[in-house]
């Protein structure tokens, strides 16, 4: 407060006008007597002065430390009490030695507060810091005094900071609106406002729809229609991208399961474990590196992704070979035994680190979030989006190109010519279900950064992920993205009017009626395979 | 024609017949009480699963239909009776309102939704609990097997339907107590539900309706319907070719276990307490299916046996060690699975069938 007040004093020597000065001197006189309106009278015409002088003695006004020596009539900014009362010469900024009851605060109220803000504002109008001058003139938009027209019109007069003057233009419209001048003058200021982002349109427009100038009602109202309906866009818009969000996460959860599920057709009960795992990995990752190398922290998650990978991998070929492999043929017996695998698993993690929530850091590059227009994106959940469909388009490669992939599809559609054909069928079983689990040890290495690292953690995919294999197509791994996203957006579109839980409800019924209609799913694979 | 009661339904049923009688003399009668209060509950607990694993047997080891949603008509039967018993609470309640639960006061609910109306008698709570969970079952299956959604897909529908309604009833806009479920009850019929005498009635009604259940699931099952049932179990589209309808049967089955599956729950509330949303999470639901598959599928007598014991060694193993409970039940998911696929029952049978070449009927339709 002090070192504002003496940069103040700073710009006094050099603006103040002998003129101004005068009557500057005469202002400060009258400020302690008569009535609060009279004070606010006092007030806004000290401001109005334009001497930088006036912001010291409004700040101490403002915060009721402002008060009058009867003796000689100096204005004194008097703080703490008792004995540690100390006084300061609000013009001066020097030091003055106060004795108890030797002053009279100057009284203000809520009004006079306001008009003591206002008035703040337009002096600040006048600061050398063009930081600061924007911000007062931020604030003379948003509580507009008609009274400071004049002060505005100066300023603007005086601004040659193209952003400052944008602003001194935006705020003289709102103070023109707020008071009594001509119609046209005060519809051309609602046009002005109306190029403000659209929040700022509102706020500021919203009262005047009820104008009694019906050409200034009406154009306000438009105003504010269309910022509306820019908002509701936006929203609309930020719906998708957490829809986008929420199936990105979803996709990376099912594609795996696309894979086991989808073109094995083996169910793995156990697949959310998986990628808890992956999740778990992650944590490992992090700690050695907090301990052993901090400097690589931002690389945590690049290096854990390619471990979780292969742990994940490794942990389904172990099951694909131990278990899985005696009961092809029996999706049923599949299903319960890989719940069994769920459960060592799951207990398994919950003994060797507890089974509280574990801590796993945003690297510098995930943490913090950007703006576009009105629509907020956080970083983790960007890179989260980018993470899953790169994920989505090298297992498509794999799949499509890779000779691995060609075995893979050779094997799920025709088993007995695939092995006529010197293939290996069991290798590839392997390699395919650890394929799956490693992608899942993947996907667990994004929601690490999303979600909480405990031993439930895949408990909350399972049944979402399958709903999304699912509705896809079982088979059809681009049904499994298409599923994903839209499944997400939905559930988005739907949690603002039906909440959280209820819209999560809303999407299974909605799917369990949607297998009813199309039991094979959203993109079924047809022909003869389909009976297989 | 095979008999209704054969041999093993009629060991299982003089077994029954005897801890009944026997538990009650013990806890009650005897000198010093032999039989501690709470074992009378806590068996009672087990013949509710028992009665559980009955109706899941019914359709997945006659049916092939494995549902993973059984968890929820048992929870729904459970809450019908829940709903009667904090009806019964009445002003004991800690609010002391007349009608309203305690949860609803909290809630600062006005008045009673319609669908707590007639809860307040027992007979409409007793009927309720078989008519929500079959009317349900009704719905769904009418659905599924009307568009023939079979194997793993229904059982992972089955699986989410359960868990649709373990959000729902998690909720507390839902008016059935959210989280904590419904608790706190008092009595049933006018019987403090603390006193010993209640407890034991209440584990002779369970085992009434576990003998009850398994025989007539043992009279479906041998009838002609319930042949119809195996040969849609083991060869669903012939069966539909030779002229049979098969969604018509499946439906049946589907909705008497349902049904089957409510009365245990209703029994189980009273037993245990307390019902909560938990009750409807998938795991619950599938550890039904292991039960099952331990004690043998499509045995009946197997499915019972198999939740009673399984059920136990959870008591004792939570007890003892909690950490290795887990383990246990993972591994016996797998290693029955793999090295059980006709259940213990069906292993010890095929064993004596083996020492004795001159088989029972028991084992050949054990091997059907």
């Amino acid at each position: 407060m002090f070192l504002r007040a003496l940069t103040f004093m700073l710009g006094l020597w050099v603006s103040a006008l002998p003129l101004a000065a005068q009557s500057f001197d005469d202002l400060l006189t009258r400020l302690p007597q008569g009535s609060f309106s009279d004070r606010a009278t006092v007030v806004s015409a000290l401001a109005a002065t334009g001497d930088l002088r006036a912001a010291a003695v409004l700040d101490a006004l403002g915060a009721g430390e402002l008060h009058v020596r009867p003796s000689d009539g100096a204005l004194l900014r008097v703080t703490g009490r008792g004995t540690n009362l100390r006084g300061t010469d609000v013009l001066t900024g020097d030091a003055v030695e106060v004795a108890p009851r030797s002053t009279e605060a100057v009284r203000v109220n809520n009004s006079l507060r306001r008009t003591v803000r206002a008035a703040m504002g337009v002096l600040t109008l006048r600061d050398p810091d063009p930081m600061r001058r924007l911000n007062a003139a931020e604030a003379a938009f948003r509580a507009p005094d008609p009274e400071q027209l004049e002060a505005i019109d100066l300023a603007l007069d005086a601004e040659d900071d193209a952003r400052v003057r944008a602003a001194l233009i935006q705020a003289r419209a709102t103070t023109i609106l707020r008071g009594d001048a001509p119609v046209a003058e005060r519809v051309e200021a609602v046009e002005t406002i109306r190029e403000r982002s659209p929040r700022v349109v509102i706020a500021a427009l919203a009262p005047y729809r009820a104008d009694t100038q019906p050409e200034v009602a009406e154009a306000a109202a438009d105003a504010v229609a269309t910022a509306e309906r820019t908002l509701q866009l936006w929203s609309q818009a930020q719906n998708v991208w957490f829809g986008l969000s929420l199936g990105s996460v979803l996709l990376l959860a099912a594609v795996g399961l696309a894979i086991t599920f989808g073109v094995m057709g083996v169910i793995n009960m156990a697949h959310g474990e998986l990628v808890m795992l992956g999740a778990y990995t992650t944590f490992v990752v992090q700690n050695a590196i907090r301990v052993h190398a901090p400097h690589l922290f931002d690389w945590s998650l690049l290096i854990a992704a390619p471990l979780a990978f292969g742990f994940a991998g490794l942990v389904g070929v172990a099951i694909e070979r131990g278990i899985v492999r005696h009961l092809y043929g029996r999706p049923l017996e599949t299903l319960l035994a890989t719940w069994g695998v769920s459960l060592i698993l799951q207990q398994a993690v919950r003994s060797a680190f507890g089974p509280n929530n574990r801590e796993v850091g945003n690297p510098s590059w995930m943490s913090g979030a950007f703006e576009i227009g009105q629509l907020t994106i956080t970083w983790n959940r960007l890179w989260i989006v980018v993470f899953a469909l790169v994920v989505f388009a090298v297992l498509m490669f794999v799949m499509r190109r890779t000779p691995i992939g060609l075995q893979m599809r050779a094997v799920t559609q025709n088993r007995a010519m695939a092995g006529n054909m010197g293939i290996r069928t069991s290798w590839v079983d392997a390699m395919t279900f650890g394929l799956g689990a490693g992608i899942a040890g993947l996907a667990g290495v994004a929601l690490s950064q999303i979600d909480n690292v405990s031993p439930n953690l895949g408990q909350n995919y399972i049944v979402d992920s399958f709903m999304v294999v699912v509705f896809g197509g079982a088979g059809n791994i681009w049904g499994t993205l298409a599923a994903a996203f839209s499944l997400g957006i939905v559930n988005k579109f739907l949690e603002p009017y039906a909440g959280a839980v209820l819209a999560k409800i809303v999407i299974l019924v909605a799917i369990i009626l949607f297998i009813q209609k199309r039991p094979r799913g959203l993109f079924a694979v047809k022909g003869r395979a389909v009976e297989a | 024609m095979t008999r209704l009661i054969d041999r093993r339904m009629g060991i299982f049923l003089t077994g029954l017949f005897i801890l009944t009688v026997a538990l009650p003399i013990g806890n009650l009668w005897m000198e010093g009480k032999p039989v501690p209060s709470y074992a009378v509950s806590l068996m009672g607990k087990y013949l509710c699963y028992a009665l559980l694993a009955v109706a899941l047997d019914l359709v997945w080891g006659y049916c092939g239909i494995l549902s993973l949603g059984h968890g929820a008509f048992f929870a729904l039967g459970g809450y019908a009776m829940g709903m009667h018993l904090m009806r019964e609470i009445g002003t004991r309640g800690s609010y002391a309102n007349a009608t309203l639960p305690d949860f609803m006061v909290f809630l600062g609910w006005q008045e009673l939704p319609w669908f707590w109306h007639g809860f307040d008698m027992f007979w409409f709570a007793a009927l309720m609990a078989m008519v929500v969970p079959g009317l349900l079952a009704f719905v769904f299956g009418w659905f599924a097997f009307r568009s023939r959604v079979t194997g793993v897909y229904l059982s992972i529908i089955t699986q989410a339907l359960t868990y649709a309604l373990m959000l729902a009833f998690f909720r507390n806009e839902m008016g059935f107590g959210g989280n904590n479920g419904l608790t706190d009850f008092k009595d049933i019929l006018g019987f403090p539900l603390q006193s010993d005498r209640t407890r034991v009635g209440l584990m002779v009604a369970s085992a009434l309706a576990l003998a009850g259940g398994l025989l007539l699931a043992r009279w479906v099952t041998r009838s002609r319907l319930g042949q119809v049932l195996v040969c849609v179990r083991d060869a669903e589209s012939r069966t539909r070719f030779l002229g049979y309808r098969v969604e018509h049967y499946k439906l049946f089955i589907f909705t008497l276990s349902a049904m089957m599956a409510g009365v245990a729950g209703a029994l189980y509330t009273p037993q245990v307490g307390i019902i909560n949303p938990g009750e409807f999470s998938p795991a619950n639901s599938i550890e039904i299916v292991i039960w099952v598959a331990l004690g043998g599928r499509g045995t009946l007598v197997g499915a019972a046996l198999g939740a009673i014991l399984v059920a136990f060694a959870k008591t004792l193993l939570t007890g003892w060690m909690p950490e290795f409970w887990l383990f246990a039940l993972g591994a016996l998911f797998i290693l029955v699975t793999i090295a059980l696929p006709k259940g213990a029952l069906g292993a010890i049978e095929g064993g004596l069938g083996r020492l004795r070449p001159r088989s029972t009927t028991a084992t050949k339709e054990a091997r059907a």
